[in-house]
C-alpha cells in the first residue's frame, strides 16, 4: 500500500527525491510499528529505582525495639523548608523509649512541604530518621500530608513484637521498655 | 418478502429498520476505528495505546463516551447560539447521510444498501461538502479568533480539494459508464480467459492516488487537519466545543474516514470482491486497511504549511486531475 504521492509540489531536487522521501517516512513508521513496545505498564510494573533514592522517611528502631531517635531536633536544624517538628521529652526508667536521655514525644514532617533533600539523614547524630524507597505518596487531603510519628516510625522487630504479644501469664526476664542499647 | 417490499407502508418498514440496523453498525464501527487509531498510532510511537479499559483496551470508547457525555455543555458568552449548536449536528447529519446511498456486499448476490441510486456517488460528494458548514459555522458562530481562522481555512481547504475529489473520480466514471456504486463495483473485464471484477485501481492508478490526497484533505486529518492545527490554533473550530457537540464534530470526523475509506475500497479496490474469500469479510478487510492507511499516514507525515496545500491542491492535484480525465478518454476513445 506505500504508493502514496503526498507531496508533488517541491520541485526543487526532483520530485521523484521527494516522495521517496515520503515513502521512507512511510516504511520507518511501519517498521517501528512491529518493534516491541518500550512503555513500562506502571501500576504493575516499576522502573528500578537507585539504592541512594530519596522517598519517604523512616523513623527506624534498634534490633530490640527501642527508637534510635534522642529528640536532639538537629534535623529539624538542617531542614531547608522548616517541615519537620520535633518535641522532646525525658525518658525515664518506667517508660523508657529511646537509649538516650530524650526521645521524640512529637515527630511530624509535612511531606507537602518537604524537597527530599535527605539533609535530615545527614545531621542525624543516630541514624534515626532515613529516606526509604517509596514515592508513591499521593493523598485525598492536606491533613494526610502531615506524617505523624505513629506513621513514620518503623514496625517493632518481629521478636520484640511477639514477646509483647505473649499472654502476660509468662513474665519475661527482660521486659521491653527496660534495658540499654541492644 | 417481495409483496411487502413493493406495498408502501412494508417500504418504509424496511427502509426504516435497514437504517436503524444501519446507525447501530456505522457508529459501533466509528467507536472501533477510534480505538484502532489510538492502538496503531500508539504502536507507531511504540506505545501500547489504551490496554485498561475491558480486554484489549476494547472498552476505552465507552468509558470515553460516557466521559464526555456527562461532561457540562458550556456556551460561550456572545456566541451565536443557534447556529453554534446548529453547526456540529450538520457535521454528524452529513457524516451519516453518505451512508444512505453505499451498498455493503454481504454475500454473494445479497447487497445492503437503504437507496440504490443511480447517481449514488454524487449524492455522496453533495452530502459530504455539508461538512465544510458544520466547520465555518462552527468557527463562525464560537465568537473566538482562532475558531473563525480554523473555519475559513476549512473553507479554502475544503473548496480546493472538493474539485481534485471530484475530477479523480470521473475517469471511474468513465470507464465504468455509470454512477451507481453497485455498478462501479460489479464493473467486470473479459481480459482474455480471466472473466469477472476488477479493482479499478489498475485502470485509474492516477485516480486512486488523487482521491487518497484530497480525502485526507477533505476529511480533516493529518497532514491536511490545518482547521484545528492545535500548535497554531489552539484547536481551530473545535476550541469552543465541549461535551456532547464536541462529540458530534468528532463522530464526525471518524465517520468521514470510514466513508471515504469505504469509499475508496467500493471505486478502486472493488468492493466485496476478492478471489475466493467471502464478499463481507473480503470488504471488511479491504475497508480496515484503508482506514490503516490514513491513521499511518497521519502517523508519519507533519502538516503542510497553509501556502503549500494551496499549492499542492490548484497547482498539482487538480492539474493532474484534468490531465487524468483528459488521458482516460484518449485512451477509451482509442479502444473503443
Amino acid at each position: 500500500m506505500a504508493d502514496e504521492k503526498k507531496d508533488k509540489d517541491e520541485k526543487q531536487p526532483s520530485v521523484a527525491g521527494d516522495i521517496g522521501a515520503l515513502l521512507t517516512g512511510l516504511k520507518t513508521t511501519l517498521r517501528e510499528s512491529f518493534r516491541p513496545v518500550v512503555t513500562t505498564m506502571y501500576p504493575e510494573d516499576k522502573t528500578p529505582r537507585s539504592e541512594r533514592y530519596r522517598g519517604r522517611h523512616y523513623l527506624r528502631r534498634y534490633d530490640n525495639g527501642l527508637e534510635r531517635c534522642i529528640g536532639c531536633e538537629l534535623c529539624a536544624a538542617a531542614c531547608p523548608v522548616g517541615c519537620i517538628l520535633v518535641i522532646a521529652a525525658e525518658n525515664t526508667d518506667e517508660n523508657r523509649v529511646s537509649p538516650g536521655e530524650r526521645y521524640a514525644k512529637t515527630y511530624e514532617i509535612n511531606m507537602l512541604r518537604c524537597i527530599f533533600c535527605g539533609y535530615c539523614e545527614e545531621a542525624c547524630p543516630v541514624q534515626a530518621i532515613v529516606l526509604g524507597p517509596e514515592y508513591e505518596l499521593s493523598d485525598t487531603s492536606r491533613e494526610k500530608f502531615i506524617y505523624t510519628k505513629e506513621k513514620l516510625l518503623e514496625p517493632l522487630p518481629p521478636d520484640v513484637q511477639a514477646r509483647l504479644d505473649a499472654p502476660p501469664s509468662a513474665p519475661h526476664p527482660d521486659p521491653l521498655p527496660r534495658g540499654g542499647e541492644g | 418478502m417481495n409483496d411487502f417490499y413493493n406495498n408502501a407502508i412494508g417500504h418504509w418498514v424496511v427502509v426504516v429498520v435497514a437504517m436503524a440496523l444501519l446507525l447501530f453498525v456505522i457508529l459501533t464501527a466509528t467507536a472501533y476505528t477510534v480505538w484502532f487509531e489510538r492502538v496503531a498510532l500508539g504502536r507507531i510511537q511504540r506505545r501500547p495505546g489504551p490496554n485498561r479499559v475491558g480486554p484489549a483496551g476494547l472498552m476505552q470508547l465507552a468509558a470515553d463516551g460516557v466521559k464526555l457525555a456527562f461532561k457540562e455543555s458550556f456556551i460561550p458568552a456572545n456566541t451565536d447560539r443557534v447556529i453554534y449548536v446548529l453547526a456540529p449536528t450538520i457535521g454528524v447529519a452529513a457524516a451519516f447521510l453518505a451512508w444512505v446511498v453505499i451498498p455493503i456486499g454481504l454475500w454473494y448476490n445479497v447487497t445492503y444498501w437503504i437507496a440504490d441510486v443511480n447517481v449514488g456517488i454524487l449524492i455522496v460528494f453533495a452530502v459530504s461538502s455539508l461538512n465544510v458548514y458544520a466547520i465555518v459555522l462552527g468557527g463562525y458562530s464560537s465568537n473566538n479568533k482562532y475558531s473563525l481562522l480554523g473555519g475559513l481555512r476549512s473553507a479554502a481547504q475544503l473548496i480546493s480539494y472538493e474539485m481534485a475529489l471530484g475530477l479523480a473520480l470521473v475517469p471511474t466514471f468513465m470507464i465504468v459508464g455509470s454512477l451507481r456504486l453497485r455498478d462501479i463495483v460489479d464493473y467486470t473485464v473479459s481480459w482474455g480467459p480471466y472473466h469477472g471484477p476488477i479493482p479499478l485501481i489498475l485502470l485509474t492508478p492516477v485516480g486512486f492516488i488523487i482521491y487518497l490526497i484530497s480525502a485526507t484533505a477533505e476529511t480533516n486529518r493529518t497532514p491536511f487537519d490545518l482547521p484545528e492545527a492545535e500548535q497554531e490554533l489552539i484547536g481551530g473550530f473545535l476550541t469552543e466545543y465541549s461535551g456532547l457537540k464536541f462529540t458530534m464534530y468528532y463522530l464526525s470526523e471518524y465517520l468521514n474516514v470510514i466513508t471515504v475509506s469505504t469509499l475508496a475500497v467500493l471505486l478502486f479496490f472493488g468492493g466485496w470482491y476478492l478471489g475466493p474469500i467471502p464478499p463481507i469479510i473480503a470488504f471488511l478487510f479491504k475497508v480496515v486497511i484503508m482506514i490503516f492507511v490514513y491513521i499511518w499516514l497521519r502517523g508519519t507525515f507533519p502538516r503542510l504549511r497553509y501556502d503549500m496545500l494551496m499549492r499542492l491542491g490548484w497547482k498539482v492535484l487538480l492539474p493532474l486531475a484534468m490531465a487524468n480525465v483528459i488521458a482516460t478518454a484518449v485512451v477509451l476513445v482509442a479502444v473503443s
